[in-house]
């Protein structure tokens, strides 16, 4: 088959998706599939109606690749892709819109306000902000709502801290979020199909648990899959999830992060196209679940050439 | 559709060399420490071609006349492709530590010829030293910011670096004075303090001649060794010549590390270090198991460059460039960052340093620079400990002047966004740059920054 791996783009992402791209391209190969390796540009559409593929492999993350964008494209030029559709991708890479979906569903996300940039600019939003606080309680999340990996995403420990969050936050996105910060274990669940994977925790490795910047520093955390879970719990967390995933209206594949505490599982937002890169969350729950790397590409794939059998 | 695919591309007949668990079990503990970074995936695409990049540091080889570079090579290939193209000694060509002499000569230093090795670009002379002096855990002193290469190449050797605060006049010799003393009383003894003491790298500054004496001094005193990293020492477009710590010290615990990277090309990878004989022993041996030799063909394309008598001209006509290039920086930044904000005006080098008002993440606005097409370096990259947050580099020798004018002003337009925005979030309407005379300014390097 030929199979079109998209990849790159301008995102902010590019490195992470060249990464993921250059390995699906590898399993493709390792497969017996015919790779055409696009670093998307100006020219995608002109190549994709010159080689024709029978299928579209969407490796990209982050705006452009990752919220619909490229998703749309291929919907209009005929040629299935792996991955959710244009539309929940929009979603998911929205946080705003993902809460509201998750919201509406009645599953548990924390509370949260968003604004955009031209609330503070134009209308005077920041008289507003210590109500909110107020609602919202400290520490807070302060996060762009269009925006892939944890860039931009900072944590308020006090009022005097949310404008600075705030103006990180805004570097990324016109609309922000300010949400609740709920302490608990960080769990992320893939979904492959309409399947639930095994959960992965992410754990902090060493320094102060509310060193919060520190979770997102590559190789301070350390994951472990499948996470210790009572039967209980992980029967909650994959409901969660899958209840997330369809309240998205995903297909094909994402993954969805939230944090589990006394109360249960808090859902924060899914991701449409999560990495697969080799330290990647989906490759190793896919792993834990007797799938290889080839495995789960063939797998998805053949969702997205035969949505039906999922 | 073809009936036998052609390949897109070249690709190695292992696919699966990709996949890290393959070996994961394999790795050595010290590779843990080379961390990637959501900061480093943004400078990936600060390559993008649209992108005004003032995060390089780069030299403007096309300064470099073609027609000479083909002369010195047609010579070589006349005259010795032979040994041109033979392996050579470890410690390099005599005729090239005979160029070395020249140049160092040129700042004033004398060194024995024999205290010599020529390296493959002074990153593997940092390389080499490290290597020759550093046991996991060993604390290693530089400056606070300090050389970003350098940060990988201490943290590859697993060294507790340490650094010292700088300001307008380099690194703070007092508070570097209290931690030897500190690190005395816990019983342990630095293995170097490196330095890059004249137009520093990143921060632009140069150290004060009393500094560059009481260093010296305190580095006898306390048998420690000192590595002088001094790549732009003759690129100085203004003020007074300062004596290398080398020549203060005359080599007794002064390593020195040159390169012809910034007076002539970084591409022919040629460096030296100057090193006391024991030490410069062991150097050698590190330097025999790392490559054997430093590559013949660009020690023969510098013997036949500096026969040209021409070098010292070359650097002149670079001296010029830079100098109107630095000074256009200088006059942008006045023009387009917001009062708050501060930078160095080096007297050389390649590199000026801006430190913004402390609500600015500069990672975060490289974001938001990059969708405006212009890159710098975030501070960070130049601290082991996150700080630097508010700072950034900026370099001025390898762009053009029309390109730097424009890179600043589209810089100081996302910055003056952010300082609006934090201003109608706190209350503080501020007004983005100072419509007034632009204060006879600045070096003002702000200490202790993010202490």
């Amino acid at each position: 088959m030929k199979v079109a791996v998209l990849k790159g783009g301008r995102s902010l992402e590019r490195g992470v998706s060249l990464r993921s791209g250059a390995r699906v391209e590898d399993a493709l190969e390792r497969l017996g599939h015919e790779v055409l390796a696009i670093d998307v540009g100006p020219d995608l559409v002109q190549r994709l109606v010159a080689d024709r593929p029978d299928v579209a492999f969407v490796a990209m993350h982050g705006v452009g690749g990752e919220d619909g964008t490229v998703q749309e494209l291929l919907e209009i030029l005929g040629i299935p892709f792996t991955g959710p559709s244009a539309a929940a991708c929009a979603r998911c890479m929205d946080k705003v819109q993902g809460k509201d979906a998750i919201d509406e569903a009645g599953l548990p996300t924390p509370d949260w306000f968003a604004f955009n940039q031209t609330a503070f600019r134009e209308f005077g939003a920041a008289d507003a902000l210590g109500r909110l606080e107020e609602t919202l309680g400290f520490p807070l999340v302060v996060k762009p709502s269009r925006g892939g990996s944890s860039l931009g995403v900072r944590f308020a420990r006090a009022p005097g801290e949310v404008p600075q969050a705030l103006v990180s936050a805004f570097s990324y996105d016109d609309r922000v979020l300010l949400e609740r910060f709920v302490d608990g274990r960080e769990l992320a669940v893939s979904v492959l199909g309409d399947k639930p994977l095994p959960v992965v925790e992410a754990i902090l490795l060493e320094g102060d648990r509310y060193d919060f910047e520190a979770r997102y520093e590559i190789g301070r955390t350390r994951f472990v899959c499948p996470a210790e879970l009572s039967a209980e719990e992980e029967r909650a967390v994959t409901e969660a999830a899958l209840g997330t995933y369809r309240a998205l209206g995903c297909s094909g594949f994402a993954r969805v992060d939230l944090i589990l505490n006394d109360e249960g599982p808090w859902l924060l937002e899914a991701n449409a196209i999560p990495g697969l890169t080799d330290t990647s969350l989906l490759p190793q729950a896919a792993e834990a679940a007797g799938l290889s790397f080839e495995q789960l590409v063939e797998r998805i794939l053949d969702l997205a050439l035969h949505p039906a059998a999922a | 559709m073809a009936e036998v695919p052609e390949p897109t591309h070249r690709r190695r007949s292992h696919a699966g060399t990709r996949d890290l668990e393959r070996y994961a079990g394999l790795f050595a503990e010290r590779t843990t420490v080379m961390r990637s970074s959501a900061m480093r995936d943004l400078m990936a695409i600060t390559a993008r071609p649209e992108v005004i990049s003032l995060a390089g540091g780069l030299p403007d080889t096309s300064t470099f006349p073609p027609q000479s570079f083909a002369a010195q090579m047609t010579r070589i290939a006349q005259e010795s492709a032979a040994e041109a193209l033979q392996y050579g000694p470890t410690e390099g060509f005599e005729e090239t530590k005979d160029c070395i002499l020249e140049v160092m000569g040129a700042e004033g230093m004398l060194p024995d010829p024999d205290d010599i090795i020529v390296t493959t670009g002074g990153q593997q002379g940092i390389d080499l030293v490290t290597k020759t002096l550093v046991d996991p855990g060993d604390v290693v002193i530089c400056e606070a910011p300090t050389y970003p290469g350098a940060v990988p190449v201490f943290c590859s050797y697993q060294a507790d670096v340490v650094q010292v605060e700088c300001d307008e006049d380099g690194m703070d010799i007092d508070v570097l004075e209290q931690l030897l003393g500190e690190l005395r009383t816990e019983g342990r003894r630095p293995k170097f303090i490196y330095s890059v003491p004249s137009f520093q790298n990143p921060a632009g500054v140069t150290m004060s001649f009393e500094r560059r004496q009481r260093l010296v001094e305190l580095a006898r005193a306390n048998e420690i060794l000192v590595v002088e990293d001094n790549p732009y020492g003759l690129l100085r477009y203004g003020g007074e010549p300062m004596p290398p710590l080398y020549q203060l010290d005359g080599g007794d615990f002064v390593i020195y590390i040159g390169t012809f990277s910034k007076i002539l090309s970084p591409g022919i990878r040629l460096g030296w270090t100057v090193a006391p004989p024991p030490v410069l022993e062991k150097i050698v041996l590190g330097k025999q198991a790392t490559d054997l030799c430093t590559s013949t063909l660009t020690q023969y394309f510098v013997r036949e460059y500096f026969a040209e008598r021409r070098w010292q001209r070359y650097i002149e006509d670079l001296i010029e460039i830079y100098r109107e290039r630095r000074d256009v920086m200088v006059q942008a930044l006045r023009d387009n960052f917001p009062a708050e904000a501060t930078w160095t005006e080096p007297e050389g080098g390649l590199f000026i340093w801006a430190t913004l008002p402390d609500y600015i993440d500069t990672s975060d606005l490289l974001a938001k620079a990059l969708r405006a097409d212009v890159a710098f370096v975030p501070g960070q990259a130049a601290y082991v400990d996150g700080r630097g947050r508010h700072s950034m580099r900026l370099n001025f020798s390898g762009v053009t002047a029309d390109e730097i004018r424009e890179g600043v002003r589209r810089i100081g337009e996302v910055i003056a966004e952010q300082v609006e925005l934090y201003g109608t979030l706190t209350g503080e309407h501020r007004l983005p740059p100072a419509e007034e005379e632009p204060q006879p300014n600045v070096v003002p390097f702000r200490k202790a920054e993010g202490a």
